[in-house]
């Protein structure tokens, strides 16, 4: 039992990484009808920055920060240089364009930061697991990504459900042309939302960075669960992309700890030992297979989409 | 294909390729350089791949991506009956044709009810699958993949014989290219072309648009599951990387590249998209600084790929 | 927008000249290099290459007494493409040699094309058991060792410490495999779990370190190699395990993880063949070189590529420069008659060094750097276990 509540709240840490991720990309998919391979790419850029800035400053708050806003303003910038006139074409175009846009910046890191990946180090406190119940200890990190993701969660729930930039960004999700009629200055809304989801990225890169440690190719592997994230959950919905993601999350980790043994069980040593990761991966596929098929549109379809 | 011929800049150019390709076998014998055959078996083989694409992708509207995953049941089809003691061609081929056409007629029934970025992240989904499948699979090397010791074998025709491989490639990309362009120029393809632009109508007209659509995702598997006994035979090795889901992005980065529901846009496609890959990697060493950069000024402003391109210099 | 069409005529012209080189050759030792140089994993490959480089400079850049050419072709970790970059240096560049191979995945796909040519091969990293048995060739030596002799030193110092039960954690390729067999042949205790993972994707092992938790063993195993092992070991801290539950690890702290895990990387043992303060010439001289040429430490991926370029040299100075002469070039070589960075070694009946395996700990030092040292031999002139599966006595 106590063992399954550790287990749990792994699933729910990926979750709330993947939730990071997902919500910046239904939020530009669902408003610019973009698919953006190379939002894995902001997510590396955003470890990067991080443990460059933190280096440099000696404080890793600061190197957060710091790397957020840098983030934020390649995010602008490469949606004024590049991204821009993609928009209105097909999903064929956003697929070849963004991905060059991923192979650039893999090669871009590499030429600036050379093939080695860096290390964002914890300040020292940091460094153990705390005790949350009686026998139940977990890395203290770990505790701050859920409760960061959270607070994140909660600010990006009031800016789209309370404010007049949510308020367009939810019309721009359910009626793009209507909200363009309306004489909103659309241009500058779309780049405020890529803005937006490249900090977002960003900031799940710089979360992360402590734990995978910051390398080349980071965002890829990453990427793909995200957009599985977004589709099972609808696209453009960030309550469907939490939903989603703690859903994701849960399932990978809860194959990944209980399937092996399952397994063994049934099968030679060798042959689960070689299965079980494999099957543990596809389980998030067959989930996201199965909701398709009764759900063509995800859980929480947009409401005229 | 259905136009007639004539000598303009774009046919001038597909003839040349052709010329190059049948000619290739004989510049290998006089330099005895045998790697520039090597690459161009494989530069084939993809080339028969992203046709296949082509007919769902351009022709039928359906954006798969995870169409490497046919390449890669083809290539198991034939790396499984191998390692099992099944040497014959005869076995292997129609092999890896069936369990490739089965597989596509399962994931089109369940995911051709879908549409638009929901079909792409459902095909990719099934495709992973296939990929974690693979991974599992102790006996074949898992993860490590699978050599392949011996090539199908054909009673006297010899498959280690790489002229005559790569000359069975060509004929069998040329095949697959003509085949592609009877199925779309059918009454059959010209609904399902139509079901591309206005599903609707189609549907009013009383086209039984889903039936149609399957059948063109299962002659497309079918056709890629061919091209995948032929790159296992070409590399003597299998692994699932080969329908990784980066794989199918390249395949369809060639088709788009070459040109969208063109004929020969695939085959233009995959020689530029390798050639440049192998002629960047001997230039610098930041490959992707370039191809990168170069991908994104095509999706932007080269609609319709490079045969779109030739085809405004003729006009 | 006419970029790719011309790339593409330069690239059938750079096809074309390749060939043109290749029919006119001349009397140089051509060698082909495959290693990791793009990703994470470029660390690896570079540190291999510098340490190849090295080497040529201290033969004055010659092999034999010939020039020298080397052809550096990059695996990308996969073994599609390592076949493919293989066959290419074997067809294309007419290679005297292949050299290199981090993964053991790699070089057996890769091993079809070089038997079949009888290609000269020198792998300096990977050791699949494979290699080591039935798969073993006349052409094939290892400047390395068979993955299983690692791990199976590591079980040895893990019985020593009385270690009762055990947890085994290693990626799920061909290497990761091996080395969770190889601790189980020699460690005597129980082993109470054990967990292949992802590779090279997975970097989150969070399941898997609470499930060590939850079992509880005297000790945990590791083998993550390259930045899959700093990212376990940064995890395995973070988890507040260390100070419970001690790790023992093979190719998991090198010099290239090392400036990375810095504090978190010491005290936890590995074992190696080759350490950075073996007290002979050659390595001495190896390691003052490369750190006053390349700003760092040498690695164990470099030591072993090192050996390679004076293996091939003692190779070539055998049969007079005459490199069509293969056996001959080959029955020197079975000799290892040549000046090896761990202080020699033989060769087994399979081509796999018999060496020494030495204890090796991460400390901190004087300028407050960090470091790997010796702590003790752990297994003298070790041979591995396949070399009875192989074919050639």
């Amino acid at each position: 039992m106590l063992y399954f509540i550790e287990q749990f709240l792994n699933g729910v840490q990926l979750g709330m990484l993947l939730f990071l991720l997902a919500a910046g990309l239904t939020l530009i998919f669902g408003i610019m009808d973009l698919v953006n391979l190379a939002h894995g790419s902001l997510y590396m850029l955003g470890a990067y920055f991080a443990a460059t800035f933190a280096a440099f400053t000696g404080s890793f708050v600061l190197g957060a920060a710091l790397a957020l806003a840098a983030t934020f303003v390649c995010g602008v910038a490469l949606e004024i240089i590049a991204i821009r006139p993609l928009y209105g074409r097909n999903h064929l175009d956003h697929v070849l364009g963004t991905f060059g846009l991923l192979l650039f910046f893999n090669e871009l890191v590499r030429l600036i930061w050379g093939p080695a990946g860096m290390t964002l180090s914890l300040p020292g406190e940091m460094l153990t697991a705390v005790q949350i119940l009686p026998h139940v200890y977990y890395p203290a990190y770990r505790l701050v990504i859920i409760a960061a993701t959270l607070v994140v969660a909660a600010l990006l729930y009031i800016v789209v459900m309370r404010t007049r930039l949510g308020m367009l960004i939810r019309a721009g999700a359910s009626n793009r042309e209507m909200v363009g009629a309306l004489g909103v200055n659309i241009k500058l809304l779309y780049t405020l939302v890529f803005g937006l989801g490249a900090a977002l990225a960003g900031f799940a890169g710089l979360m992360q960075a402590p734990i995978l440690t910051v390398q080349i190719g980071m965002g890829e592997n990453i990427l793909i669960l995200a957009f599985v994230v977004i589709i099972i959950g609808g696209i453009g919905s960030i309550r469907g992309a939490f939903v989603a993601a703690i859903i994701v999350g849960l399932i990978d980790t809860v194959g990944r700890a209980f399937l092996p043994d399952l397994l063994r069980a049934a099968l030679s040593t060798n042959a689960a030992l070689t299965l079980a990761p494999a099957l543990s991966s596809m389980l998030i596929y067959m989930l996201m297979a199965g909701i398709l098929v009764f759900r063509p549109e995800g859980l929480f379809p947009a409401a005229s989409r | 294909m259905s136009e007639p011929f004539r000598l303009n800049p774009r046919n001038a150019v597909i003839a040349g390729l052709l010329v190059f390709l049948a000619l290739l076998p004989l510049y290998t014998a006089l330099s005895g350089n045998s790697f520039v055959m090597t690459l161009f078996t494989r530069v084939l083989i993809l080339a028969m791949a992203a046709v296949s694409l082509n007919l769902i992708m351009g022709y039928g509207g359906m954006v798969s991506f995870g169409h490497a995953v046919y390449l890669g049941l083809g290539g198991y089809a034939v790396g499984i009956l191998a390692k099992e003691g099944f040497g014959s061609g005869l076995l292997q081929w129609p092999a890896a044709i069936a369990v490739s056409a089965l597989f596509a007629l399962v994931v089109g029934a369940l995911s051709l009810r879908t549409r638009g970025v929901y079909f792409i992240m459902i095909t990719l989904a099934f495709a992973q699958m296939v990929y974690y499948v693979a991974i599992g699979l102790d006996r074949y090397g898992g993860d490590d993949g699978l050599t392949i010791y011996k090539r199908s074998r054909f009673g006297i025709v010899d498959l280690n014989n790489r002229t005559l491989f790569y000359y069975l490639c060509f004929a069998l990309l040329l095949a697959s290219i003509y085949l592609v362009s009877r199925v779309v120029n059918s009454r059959f393809g010209l609904a399902i072309q139509g079901a591309r632009s206005n599903e609707r109508r189609m549907r009013a007209i009383g086209f039984a648009v889903f039936r149609y659509r399957l059948v063109c995702f299962v002659i497309a598997g079918a056709l890629c599951g061919l091209a995948g006994a032929l790159l296992a035979n070409h590399t003597n090795f299998i692994s699932p990387a080969m329908m990784f889901w980066t794989r199918s992005g390249d395949l369809m980065v060639m088709v788009v590249l070459g040109g969208l529901a063109t004929p020969f846009g695939p085959l233009i496609g995959t020689v530029t998209y390798l050639l440049l890959e192998e002629a960047l990697s001997r230039v610098t060493e930041y490959p992707g600084l370039i191809l990168g950069p170069t991908l994104l000024l095509v999706a932007i402003y080269l609609h319709g790929g490079i045969h779109s391109l030739l085809q405004r210099r003729t006009s | 927008m006419i970029r790719p069409l011309i790339a593409g005529t330069a690239a059938l012209a750079l096809l074309a000249a390749s060939g043109m080189a290749a029919s006119a050759q001349q009397k140089t030792v051509k060698i082909g290099f495959i290693s990791t140089f793009s990703g994470p994993a470029a660390a690896i490959g570079n540190d291999m290459r510098n340490s190849f480089e090295l080497g040529l400079d201290h033969l004055n850049r010659k092999i034999g007494g010939l020039p020298v050419e080397v052809i550096y072709e990059d695996d990308e970790i996969k073994p599609e493409v390592g076949v493919q970059k293989t066959q290419k240096l074997i067809e294309s560049d007419h290679v005297d040699f292949i050299v290199g191979y981090i993964w053991s995945n790699v070089i057996l796909a890769a091993l079809k094309p070089l038997t079949d040519s009888k290609t000269m091969t020198v792998v300096t990293n990977a050791g699949a058991s494979q290699l080591a048995g039935e798969l073993c060739s006349p052409y094939v030596f290892s400047t390395s060792w068979q993955n299983d002799q690692t791990p199976a030193a590591v079980g040895r110092y893990m019985n020593d410490k009385g270690v009762k039960t055990a947890f085994l954690i290693g990626p799920n390729y061909a290497a990761g495999k091996d080395m969770l067999a190889g601790v189980q042949t020699t460690f005597k205790g129980r082993i109470v779990g054990q967990e292949l993972t992802r590779w090279p994707d997975q970097l989150d092992f969070s399941a898997e370190l609470s499930k060590a938790r939850s079992l509880n063993p005297d000790a945990i195993f590791a083998f993550y190699p390259g930045g899959a092992g700093v990212q376990f070991v940064t995890q395995y801290a973070q988890s507040g395990l260390k100070g419970q539950i001690p790790l023992y690890t093979a190719f998991t702290i090198d010099e290239l993880s090392l400036p990375r895990l810095k504090d978190l990387a010491i005290g936890i043992p590995g074992a190696q063949e080759w350490v950075n303060d073996l007290p002979n010439d050659t390595n001495k001289k190896f390691v003052a070189d490369y750190k006053a040429k390349y700003k760092t430490s040498p690695s164990f991926y470099g030591a072993q590529t090192y050996d390679a370029v004076n293996l091939i040299d003692s190779a070539v100075k055998a049969v007079n420069g005459d490199l069509a002469n293969k056996d001959g070039m080959r029955k020197e070589m079975e000799k290892a008659d040549f000046k090896s960075v761990r202080g020699g070694f033989r060769f087994g009946n399979n081509h796999i060094p018999i060496q020494n395996f030495y204890l090796q700990d991460a400390v901190k030092t004087a300028d407050g750097n960090y470091a790997l040292k010796t702590v003790s031999l752990i297994v003298k002139d070790d041979q591995d276990r396949f070399h009875d599966k192989c074919p050639m006595k």
